[in-house]
């Protein structure tokens, strides 16, 4: 008989999954309530999402401190570190699915509904009857309503940001690095560089969003190419802000003399996060931006 | 310790057991309702899982019964054709993902770590936030009947513009409830990839699984990768109707068609993720009763994967008369030709096991019987209508409506009905009643094949589906199919007596009480004792 198997953890009956189903419920039924409010006066359902995000949060620093805890006291064993890190790739593979979707609207879009409606392949009476003066293109500055705007242009904040998220991507890979060699001090050196980009990365972002909106015209209405670019580049934003929080949690957990060369599994899977979402961004750049 | 013995599979086997770190979980059972709100235990969820799968199996089908009262007669008889709409989107949207998604988990909580010799899921907790996120997410569904505007009445499909540009106000309830059953759906999956690939017992090689849990690994894998799709999907509606965007509409570039590709990108697959388990039950009750090995079980294996791999590939099926080009149609129709050959296998399969078997008809056997031949009939009527040209005859009409209920009732749910019957000796302790269980079958295969085949013909006469009211040369048709509908509604009472009758006491019911079984859930005590192989049995 193995040995590996008998130590295995059953954790014993838990508040925080029932807090976790209900902060979703509130979030669920405050954001639809929300959105169906938006033309209105009434703002409750934006109440109870607010209520909903932090009873989540709550059940966040419950759940971790549980399992931060079983974790030191050494109640895992390397069954369950396995069993942790597959979770976490296959949670990785279901976001990369959602982003999968955004990308294939984005491509249809471009390759097929566009052209369509320009005439293209046997639609010369699609293109006649609809809106003939429409002319196929990409990005997409005038749709076929006459809705104009322009086009977001790869140079400058975006191409910086690429840059950043790239250089973030080394920067962790280092403190992995560091972590694995037991240098704890250029580890704190390299998770706090990350962190730092992460954050850049953001806020150049959210410069990039002003700048859309105020001077380029460039809003979430103006037809599927501010659709798709808002739609994308916000969803990877969301997960950046994720992940900058997530490493910030790492980072604080290593100011404790958390994680050991031979054990760090939510030090790992931050990491996976962070390279995911930066490989999710080259694609952004590349697919959104550049081509 | 003497309560371990009793508690574990080492009772059986006379294993030695000390020191497992977690002494303090071996007693049995908390009490009282925080019990199950606060469980960790796979059995407890499993439990969870199936009995709101059952709550909204009735919920559903209550809906289908206000639907076929309906169609009784033609004209509008009892209710407005807005609430019709309502009616057959939610019963949609509840039978898909409220009751048969969530049985399937639910069998999967229960049986999955006793098959492979697992003590539980590989993450407990997970475990128990998938599941109780599902009944707030059906609680947000259907208030939004009770609200201004009523709930969503687009069809289970939402297609654009009918979710977008025509749906009602609370759409937006609608797509949030979407979202947090996916979270659900996709931690589910995860937790059963990791339990399987992860917490196998020694020896429990990949080609010793048995076929319910091969079924679900691919099913979980399916779930992994299109859930997310779904959630892609949803949001998207959201954003058109309330933010101005237009992915769905082809004013702003978009296109309502490509709403289709996506949503179908999801739906394909889902499809098999709701029929997956079932071939996975069916392998293991028809060698019991046929007390025969199972024929050709890597064949059943690469089938499966097939099927898998298959389901990505052939989702446009659903949109042949959209106007995609001529090329696009001929690739999604061989593709989805292509699915009969390894669910040919399948049935040829089952077949073959039990031919020359010595058979007998216990209910979760004739429940298994009726899965083959009456599934077949749903996968025959498949293949025609995976036919390019004549689906353009077949496409929206009652022909399509009887295709999809043969797969789905007579196929899913009748594979959950021979999985209760089949496991509810080892989850009660007790035998269920075998005279109750053959009315329970025979009223229902009667009342399923009147309620549905005559849809075959409905269909081909060209009755549309989703319309309240009809031509008056379908009304007798839709009589008996109403007629058949109450019927077998009804006869799903009997199925709750059974349960409840089962769990309440009964003819004690042996570890193994089905001499021709195999499977390490039999070598354990039944009642399934609270925790099982806390040390891994020797697979050999």
């Amino acid at each position: 008989m193995t040995t590996k198997h008998e130590n295995y953890y059953v954790p014993a009956q838990s508040v925080w999954p029932i807090t976790g189903a209900i902060g979703l419920f509130l979030i669920a039924f405050g954001a639809g309530s929300y959105v169906q409010q938006l033309a209105t006066e009434d703002t409750s359902g934006g109440y109870i999402l607010v209520a909903g995000i932090a009873v989540i949060i709550f059940m966040l620093f419950g759940w971790f401190k549980n399992v931060i805890d079983e974790s030191m006291s050494g109640l895992y064993s390397a069954q369950m570190d396995r069993s942790f890190r597959q979770g976490m790739s296959w949670f990785i593979f279901s976001e990369i699915m959602f982003f999968g979707a955004f990308f294939g609207a984005l491509f249809y879009a471009r390759m097929v509904a566009i052209p369509w409606l320009g005439g293209s392949s046997n639609n010369a009476m699609t293109h006649e009857v609809l809106w003939p003066t429409f002319e196929a293109m990409w990005p997409l500055v005038k749709t076929p309503d006459g809705t104009t705007t322009e086009a977001m242009p790869w140079t400058g904040l975006p191409l910086y940001n690429t840059l950043i998220l790239l250089a973030s991507s080394v920067t962790l890979h280092f403190a992995h690095v560091s972590l694995e060699k037991s240098k704890r001090s250029a580890l704190k050196v390299w998770l706090g560089l990350t962190i730092l980009l992460g954050i850049g990365f953001l806020f150049l972002q959210v410069e990039e969003y002003v700048h859309a909106y105020q001077e380029m015209g460039l809003t979430l209405s103006s037809g599927i190419y501010g659709n798709t670019f808002f739609l994308l580049t916000g969803f990877h934003g969301m997960h950046v802000t994720l992940g900058t929080v997530f490493l910030i949690i790492l980072f604080c957990r290593v100011l404790k003399g958390h994680f050991t060369p031979e054990s760090h599994f939510a030090f790992q899977s931050g990491s996976w996060y962070w390279h995911f979402v930066d490989v999710v961004w080259l694609c952004l750049f590349i697919f959104v931006y550049v081509i | 310790m003497s309560t371990i013995t009793q508690d574990t599979t080492e009772a059986h086997d006379g294993h030695s057991h000390d020191d497992h770190g977690h002494d303090d979980h071996h007693h049995g059972a908390p009490k009282g309702i925080m019990r199950w709100i606060l469980t960790t235990n796979h059995k407890d969820i499993g439990s969870l899982y199936l009995w709101f799968s059952f709550i909204m199996f009735l919920t559903g089908g209550a809906m289908a019964m206000v639907i076929r009262a309906e169609l009784f007669q033609p004209g509008l008889q009892l209710v407005d054709p807005n609430f019709f709409n309502q009616m057959t989107t939610v019963h949609g949207l509840i039978m898909v993902f409220g009751a048969v998604m969530p049985a399937f988990t639910g069998l999967a909580n229960w049986l999955i770590p006793m098959m492979i010799g697992a003590p539980d899921m590989a993450l407990p907790r997970m475990n128990n936030w998938s599941f109780w996120i599902l009944p707030f997410a059906f609680a947000i569904l259907l208030s939004s009947l009770f609200m201004e505007g009523g709930g969503p009445n687009f069809g289970w499909t939402f297609y654009a513009p009918l979710s977008t540009t025509y749906s009602p106000d609370t759409t937006a309830l609608f797509v949030f409830s979407v979202h947090i059953m996916g979270i659900s759906s996709i931690m589910g999956a995860i937790n059963v990839v990791v339990t399987i690939v992860n917490m196998r017992a020694p020896g429990m090689t990949w080609m010793k699984l048995p076929l319910f849990v091969w079924t679900w690994l691919i099913t979980a894998f399916l779930l992994i990768a299109v859930m997310p799709v779904l959630a892609g999907a949803v949001t998207m509606v959201l954003t058109d109707k309330y933010f101005g965007t237009s992915f769905f509409d082809a004013a702003g570039g978009g296109d309502p068609v490509m709403f289709q590709h996506i949503f179908w990108f999801f739906g394909h697959p889902e499809v098999y993720i709701m029929i997956l388990p079932s071939f996975g039950i069916i392998s293991a009750i028809v060698p019991t009763f046929s007390r025969k090995k199972l024929f050709g079980y890597s064949s059943m294996v690469y089938a499966t994967s097939s099927i898998a791999i298959l389901s990505f590939l052939v989702w446009a099926h659903h949109m042949f008369t959209t106007g995609m080009p001529v090329f696009a149609e001929l690739f999604f129709m061989y593709c989805t030709m292509l699915i009969a050959v390894p669910t040919g296998v399948k049935v040829f399969n089952w077949v073959a096991t039990m031919w020359r078997g010595s058979i007998t008809f216990e209910t979760p056997m004739l429940f298994a019987v009726a899965f083959i031949i009456l599934f077949t009939i749903g996968g025959f009527s498949g293949l025609m209508l995976a036919i390019t040209p004549a689906d353009f005859q077949y496409h929206d009409t009652y022909f399509v409506v009887a295709h999809f209920h043969y797969v789905l009732v007579t196929g899913a749910v009748y594979s959950i009905m021979a999985a209760a019957y089949y496991w509810l000796p080892k989850w009660t302790g007790h035998m269920y009643s075998e005279t109750l269980g053959r009315w329970h079958f025979w009223c229902s295969t009667i009342s399923v094949n009147v309620l549905f085949f005559p849809m075959h013909f409905l269909g081909l006469a060209g009755m549309p589906r989703r319309i309240p009211d009809y031509a008056i040369q379908f009304a007798d048709v839709n009589q008996i199919v109403s007629i058949g509908g109450f019927a077998f509604g009804l006869s799903q009472l009997i199925f709750l007596a059974v349960v409840i009758k089962c769990i309440r006491g009964g003819e004690k019911a042996a570890d193994k009480p089905w001499e021709g079984a195999e499977g390490l859930e039999w070598t354990i005590a039944s009642p399934a004792p609270y925790h099982s192989f806390t040390t891994p049995p020797e697979v050999k």
